[in-house]
């Protein structure tokens, strides 16, 4: 069984109707238990960092996920993703899970569209379990203001937007995060998805 | 950089897809959650539910099929027409709509866009607007699909609209809509160098190079076409390739 956070946070039916549609069991879930039971986590999430790690806090589940994060697949997307880092400087400073060295901070392009929205092409850095089997420069879905600082080790796939912009970080082991929507990008997403749970041992 | 996006339209009532030149003559004609996923299998950036229900219950039908399209398109899903308020918001991005765009509503409440922006995140708020040309490098906004002008200049409104924090724009010329000679590029070009959120040129693709022309001469992010795609004369991906053969990013 997947586990799918669900701490009050956006997409989530998005993430589920994926998981669902590609006949994988998962559970929408605030229970530490289901998440300590689960073959693989995902932690989506659309909103502003200070509130989702209040939220998170609040649910009391923080403690477990950081646990279980290491033990098994972990997926951060979007905001789940920014959340994997050490703080993030949404409209204030606020610590977050620290699974990935690195913060988040505002996207500074003054030339440039800021929401980073749209289809954005999908650039290897290292290889990844999450993007075998896909060809180089697939595009995946983005909708984002603020963006992930992180170590070259840590960056798996960027995407150009003025600067690079971290799409798809890891720890080199079980904790993964992905800045785009794996859930709305289409077949390649999909694809990444279904890596993601190939993963974990229950398929 | 980003793709130039191709996205699709599909007119719905009463839960059904519907298509004609007035609102006499409109014929049902298809099954919007298979229409949105044939759209998908084809390579639609993106799909755009426009509700033309007049009903209250209609509208229940309407969320019921985004919701159905959330299980099967892994595409953003875009609901337009009849949304009034904060709720109507709510309840469109609860069924599985990744934005919402208001038309007339906004023209009449411009702090439905400011709302819904502060609330959702710009991301979901489009706005759609029908504007025609009244002089040279001059247009006007009308209301209630092309049938009311508000008076209003499309240039100060599209100002006032990014300035209100819409994430998008989704501007329909009147004059060239149904025409099928081409987007509306003059109209195109001012409203995209006006602003810096992302505009979507509606009304007038007839072939296959309409949509290159709009990126090439305008700054414009996404192209949309209803009967064209609908009818089968063009697909999404035939679009896409000539779009690409261009030299113009694309998702392919």
């Amino acid at each position: 069984m997947i586990a799918v956070i669900d701490y009050g946070a956006g997409n989530i039916f998005s993430v589920k109707n994926a998981l669902d549609y590609l006949g994988y069991e998962n559970r929408l879930t605030k229970s530490a238990e289901d998440i300590k039971n689960a073959e693989g986590i995902i932690l989506p999430g659309v909103g502003a960092f200070p509130w989702a790690m209040k939220m998170l806090n609040e649910s009391g589940l923080v403690d477990t996920i950081k646990t279980e994060a290491k033990k098994k697949p972990f997926l951060g997307i979007c905001l789940g993703m920014q959340l994997l880092f050490d703080k993030g400087f949404e409209f204030e400073e606020c610590g977050g899970l620290g699974l990935i060295s690195g913060h988040v901070d505002k996207m500074d392009e003054p030339d440039l569209v800021i929401p980073h929205m749209g289809w954005n092409k999908l650039e290897k850095n290292h290889d990844c379990p999450l993007l075998e089997g896909l060809s180089d420069n697939e595009y995946v879905y983005f909708v984002h203001s603020y963006k992930a600082f992180c170590e070259d080790e840590n960056l798996y796939a960027y995407c150009e937007y003025g600067h690079k912009v971290s799409a798809l970080v890891s720890d080199g082991k079980t904790v993964f995060g992905a800045q785009f929507h794996p859930e709305k990008s289409g077949e390649t997403g999909l694809k990444i998805l279904k890596n993601f749970v190939g993963m974990t041992s229950n398929i | 950089m980003l793709a130039k996006r191709i996205i699709p339209c599909l007119d719905v009532r009463d839960g059904k897809v519907v298509k004609g030149v007035n609102f006499e003559g409109i014929k049902e004609v298809g099954d919007p959650v298979e229409c949105a996923y044939e759209y998908n299998l084809q390579g639609a950036d993106e799909i755009v539910f426009y509700d033309i229900t007049a009903s209250h219950e209609g509208r229940g039908v309407m969320l019921d099929v985004v919701r159905e399209t959330a299980k099967k398109v892994f595409v953003p899903l875009t609901v337009g027409g009849g949304i009034k308020t904060v709720d109507d918001i709510r309840d469109t991005l609860r069924a599985g709509a990744d934005k919402v765009s208001v038309n007339s509503q906004a023209v009449q409440n411009p702090q439905l866009i400011k709302d819904g922006a502060d609330i959702f995140g710009s991301q979901c708020i489009c706005v759609g607007i029908d504007a025609k040309m009244i002089a040279d490098n001059k247009w006007t906004v009308y209301i209630n699909g092309g049938r009311i002008d508000m008076k209003l200049d499309l240039i100060e409104w599209v100002k006032k609209i990014e300035q209100l924090g819409a994430g998008e724009i989704c501007l329909n010329s009147i004059d060239t809509d149904g025409v099928r000679e081409g987007f509306d590029i003059p109209m195109l070009d001012a409203v995209c160098r006006a602003v810096k959120i992302p505009v979507i040129a509606s009304g007038g693709a007839g072939k296959l190079s309409d949509f290159a022309e709009a990126f090439i001469k305008t700054d414009c992010s996404a192209a949309l076409a209803a009967s064209l795609f609908h009818f089968k004369e063009l697909t999404v991906g035939e679009v896409k390739q000539d779009v690409k053969k261009h030299g113009i990013p694309v998702r392919i």
